[in-house]
């Protein structure tokens, strides 16, 4: 007998605990194979952009923190970089490397939540990512104590920081920085050759160093697929040049390779974190330059840093008033999603959801 | 460190080898003729010793007279960019040719201007509304969209 079978078409979210926020795949599935996946978004647009032109470059920072919201201080330094370089502000030495160790702590937060959650896609329910909750709440502790906030910190101003660190800041850092490496060392313990997550995520998702390349895809996502391309290597920003250290890049570019991408780059931030602090040096942590109302010369510039998911990067047009003419933001995130009809097609609806959280999206970032 | 070419240098290769594509340049960016966008970043593309294998955002701008939509391009080889960028006039109906056959990754962000600013990139696959629901009318990011 002949059965007569049609393709069938899933909605995977908006609100699904696997989609990482109100994020939607539209799959087309024969039987349990996808065949067709279209991604729809749109769901947290609040049009940052439009925001951006109707307030004045200060008041925009406090709106950075949410684009991508689990790393809100490397959107603060992405945005004020941008605008120093527009309007030429100087930063004092201090207030750089104060920058450096925040925005490698938050990277290892964001890095935290992105293998945490991965790991949950993968069916390892709430174990792992229990644990690196427990290693994340450190760091928010930490920014708690310079900033006063938990998750949006607009904690960076044009020129410097909003106030230094505390007293009981440094002693707290090098605890948790001390502590940080036997914390991965349990991981790799537990995870790094478990059969079953070696089964779920070896060889599943694989992106190839070409279409890498030509999706424009960035971070993580490059780097597991054999490129190293670090913008922190690349084009040396803040104090990145005075510090050593390696880009983990991983072989064949499936979610395996992307996972373990993810956990050495926390080992890489712990050592940049020890050397900044190293070299720390005392001293004003502000410009004298007065930044309340800026208006910087009539022009555009494009700044861009190595955030946890890739290259954000801020493009300002300014006409010589206190607002940005024209204020568009490079979301890594957003950018990588180009290349996941390429990956999802042809797998299950199981390793597409694996697939998916390798990707490592949020969605305050995607929409904007 | 990255290194930004400078657009006349640049600009004078290009002219010989694609005469009429360049209207204008500054340090660091090249203004491009809308005819000759595709030729000219097929060039880039593939030419030894520029090889813009990466396009690493694309955004556009209303200046009321006209749109401009600069590209920002990278080499990962060579560690060097460029921005390139190409004007609109029409404003009722502004359309530019999209570069999604030689970089994919253009594909969302050109889907994105189209949503926010209006601007129709012929050949695209997939030329819709991203993050605004179909019906909407008319594109927000444009300097004449009051948003209150």
């Amino acid at each position: 007998m002949v059965m007569k079978t049609e393709p069938l078409v899933l909605n995977i979210g908006p609100a699904h605990p696997s989609t990482h926020g109100v994020f939607r795949m539209r799959a087309t599935l024969d039987g349990e194979v996808i065949i067709d996946v279209e991604p729809i978004f749109g769901y947290l647009h609040r049009g940052i952009e439009k925001l951006a032109e109707e307030r004045t470059y200060q008041q925009f920072i406090p709106l950075t923190d949410r684009l991508d919201y689990v790393s809100a201080m490397g959107n603060n330094m992405a945005y004020c970089m941008a605008v120093e370089k527009l309007a030429a502000i100087p930063v004092p030495e201090r207030a750089e490397y104060i920058r450096v160790i925040m925005a490698e702590l938050q990277r290892i937060a964001s890095h935290l939540i992105a293998v945490g959650s991965f790991l949950n896609d993968c069916g390892a329910f709430m174990t792992p990512i229990l644990y690196m909750v427990r290693e994340r709440e450190k760091i928010v502790d930490l920014f708690e104590m310079v900033s006063g906030q938990r998750l949006t910190y607009n904690y960076m101003r044009f020129g410097g920081l909003s106030q230094d660190v505390p007293d009981e800041f440094l002693p707290a850092l090098r605890k948790f920085i001390d502590q940080m490496p036997r914390y991965l060392d349990e991981y790799d313990q537990l995870l790094k050759e478990n059969e079953i997550l070696l089964a779920r995520t070896k060889g599943v998702g694989i992106l190839s160093k070409e279409t890498a390349i030509n999706c424009s895809m960035t971070g993580p996502m490059l780097r597991g697929s054999g490129v190293p391309w670090d913008l922190r290597k690349a084009d040396p920003y803040s104090v990145y040049s005075r510090f050593e250290f390696d880009i983990p890049c991983g072989a064949r570019g499936d979610s395996y390779d992307r996972y373990r991408v993810r956990v050495e780059e926390m080992r890489q931030s712990v050592r940049i974190i020890r050397q900044a602090m190293e070299q720390l040096p005392v001293g004003p942590v502000r410009s004298k330059t007065p930044v309340m109302l800026i208006r910087p010369p009539a022009g555009e510039v494009y700044s861009h840093v190595e955030s946890p998911k890739g290259e954000l990067g801020f493009y300002l047009v300014s006409d010589g008033s206190i607002a940005p003419y024209r204020c568009h933001i490079r979301g890594p995130s957003f950018i990588n999603l180009t290349a996941l009809r390429e990956m999802i097609v042809g797998w299950k609806v199981a390793d597409a959801i694996v697939i998916f959280g390798s990707i490592d999206i949020v969605m305050g970032e995607v929409d904007r | 460190m990255t290194r930004a070419i400078s657009g006349e240098e640049l600009a004078a290769g290009l002219e010989q080898r694609i005469p009429g594509s360049i209207i204008g340049t500054s340090k660091e960016s090249i203004l491009v003729n809308n005819q000759s966008l595709l030729s000219l970043a097929a060039h880039l593309k593939t030419e030894p010793g520029l090889e813009f294998d990466f396009l690493s955002s694309i955004t556009a701008v209303d200046y009321y007279d006209y749109f401009e939509v600069i590209y920002q391009l990278t080499s990962l080889e060579h560690n060097h960019s460029i921005v390139l960028k190409v004007r609109c006039h029409d404003r009722e109906n502004p359309a530019i040719p999209s570069l999604v056959g030689l970089w994919r990754g253009a594909e969302l962000q050109e889907q994105e201007i189209f949503d926010l600013m209006g601007i129709r990139f012929e050949g695209h696959p997939n030329m819709k509304r991203i993050v605004l629901w179909e019906g909407f009318q008319g594109h927000p990011q444009r300097r004449d969209f009051l948003s209150w």
